[in-house]
């Protein structure tokens, strides 16, 4: 079930369209948010039942962008390592490979205590400061192993 | 060179309307409410100003497409799902100048008679977003948006739609796809936007430089802008480079700037110096990659077009000769294949295609043979897809094979890097 929070976020989410279909994004997100970083089934029919859309057509929506995670829970901290070019050139590599050591988990995987998953994304457009990483909202740039032993720190 | 872009963004509080009004912003959106709205077409098409989102049509010409009925509703969308890889400037305006980009918006929704807007925001940038948040918050608080602005009888409304991670929602009508709440994948042209775009209504889609670019041509003029770089290609340039330089960052500069005046002088020259410069891509990874024979290629459309290349959106990469250009072709082919929309066969199927086999020459795996079958699958790509995301996979893939052919077959015969 969709919180009361997160109703109203949508509601005002659809004052911005001429319809209701677009909102579906927005709504999506909120929903996500909402359940802490993942997408179930039921969520994506409650936004269908908000927006008057068929739960299929919401899903196929869902499914074709890759920040919802559908059915795939996340850990507290989804960590997100650029592998694209310009970071691959400044060691992206190097990075992906030392956070599986860091964590001790592989890409892909999430700590058994829930707090971190690790991912590797396409480029995040930080190129400039690359290499680079998000985490959850943030993005954390110019990255070395000094650097990442101490975010992960103050976040363990 | 004055700059125009990037000249807020280093200022404390260079994001509060407050700040952009003390140094001289929303002057033009005033001014402009006095002027025809023809008018301010008008300028923009003699300014020269061509899109900087990487086609570098005439920015004028398209707004002058739309009808100019005025019972028809109207939109305009900035494209700001910044997302070729290596590109990474329309980002520093949105966060640190977000009203440069809503007065650029105002000014064109007032020249083509659009009462609602929308910014299509990419969804990793939340920052971003919540920026541009605040500063259209600020904007209604202010009276540049609603209803009557500024006393003008002009009513106008922005949005902001957030993307959720989808390359493809850069080419202009997957991004009307995904505001309409459908899978973002490119509608069939013609009809182009300019007369049956989001919602079938006439809606122009630009870029958040392109839009940045306005409010100083109506403020100092079409023929200051024409003034700057080339005649072709003119005004300021945001360049953004990434890779093996000093100092990497974006550069605001004339167009047409030469890639060994940007890399040597501006960046600092290479990383390493004991490492020599290898291959630039001159324009997002979609963009062919040049060599150190270029490097006195002015970075303007024309100019890099006769090259073979493109600017596109003016992100320059920079290689040094320790790259191994298997595995930047194979990181670049894999981003493409990742981001095919599935939309039509070539691209959905021959792009992970064209993945698989340069992952196995990547991995010492490679087959005799294997050029040949790359080759293939490029020429059964290019020019056959529905939207250009294929060919920009095939494009730079070529300009890798083109100069580095050799390094892809040692791949092939030595089983390892011929860089390394």
């Amino acid at each position: 079930m969709l919180s009361d929070k997160a109703k109203k976020e949508i509601e005002a989410a659809l004052k911005k369209y001429p319809n209701k279909r677009s909102a579906v994004m927005d709504a999506l997100r909120i929903a996500q948010h909402d359940r802490g970083g993942h997408l179930e089934r039921s969520d994506m029919e409650d936004v269908a039942a908000m927006l008057e859309m068929n739960p299929v057509e919401v899903n196929a929506a869902a499914a074709f962008y890759t920040m919802y995670n559908i059915r795939k829970p996340v850990g507290k901290y989804h960590v997100q390592v650029c592998r694209n070019i310009s970071c691959s050139l400044l060691g992206a590599e190097h990075i992906i490979k030392y956070m599986e050591k860091s964590l001790n988990i592989k890409t892909g995987e999430t700590t058994p205590d829930n707090r971190f998953t690790l991912s590797t994304v396409e480029c995040l457009g930080s190129c400039g400061t690359a290499p680079m990483m998000q985490i959850n909202d943030d993005y954390f740039e110019n990255l070395t192993e000094q650097k990442v032993d101490e975010i992960i720190k103050k976040l363990v | 060179m004055e700059k125009i872009l990037l000249k807020n963004i280093d200022k404390p509080g260079s994001h509060k309307l407050d700040n952009y009004v003390r140094n001289g912003g929303y002057k033009a959106f005033a001014e402009a409410l006095k002027l025809k709205p023809d008018n301010i077409i008008q300028m923009v098409k003699d300014s020269g100003l061509r899109g900087r989102g990487g086609a570098g049509f005439s920015t004028g010409l398209k707004w002058s497409f739309i009808p100019k009925d005025p019972t028809i509703p109207k939109y305009l969308c900035c494209n700001a799902d910044e997302g070729e890889p290596g590109t990474y400037k329309d980002r520093a305006i949105i966060d640190n100048d977000p009203h440069l980009l809503l007065e650029g918006m105002m000014l064109t929704c007032y020249a083509i008679g659009a009462a609602n807007a929308y910014i299509y925001i990419r969804g990793e940038f939340v920052f971003g977003a919540n920026r541009l948040d605040e500063a259209i918050k600020e904007a209604y608080a202010k009276g540049y948006l609603g209803k009557n602005i500024l006393g003008s009888g002009f009513n106008l409304d922005m949005h902001i739609h957030r993307g959720f991670g989808a390359y493809i929602c850069g080419e202009e009508t997957a991004l009307l796809e995904s505001i309409e709440g459908y899978r973002a994948q490119p509608r069939k042209k013609p009809p182009f936007p300019a007369l049956a775009g989001l919602y079938g209504k006439p809606t122009v889609i630009n870029n958040v430089e392109t839009l940045a670019c306005i409010p100083a041509i109506i403020e100092k003029g079409p023929k200051w802008f024409s003034s700057i770089g080339p005649e072709k290609s003119p005004g300021p340039k945001i360049y953004g480079v990434s890779g093996h330089v000093k100092k990497p960052g974006l550069y605001e500069l004339p167009m047409g700037t030469t890639l060994r005046d940007l890399i040597f002088n501006h960046c600092g020259g290479m990383l390493r110096e004991d490492r020599a410069l290898k291959a630039v891509i001159p324009g997002g990874v979609s963009a062919p990659l040049l060599t150190p024979k270029d490097l006195d290629t002015p970075l303007d459309f024309d100019s890099l077009a006769a090259k073979g290349s493109m600017l596109g959106s003016g992100a320059v990469i920079v290689m040094d000769e320790s790259t191994c250009m298997v595995k930047a072709a194979f990181i670049t082919n894999r981003f493409f294949s990742h981001e095919s929309c599935g939309k039509c066969t070539p691209c959905r199927d021959g792009t992970p295609w064209l993945t698989k086999v340069l992952k196995r020459l990547e991995h010492g795996e490679g087959r005799p043979g294997d050029i040949d079958l790359i080759e293939s699958l490029c020429g059964n790509i290019f020019g056959r897809t529905f939207c250009p995301l294929g060919d920009g996979a095939v494009m730079a893939l070529r300009g890798a094979l083109k100069n580095f052919r050799e390094e892809f077959q040692y791949h092939i015969d030595h089983k390892k890097c011929m860089a390394s």
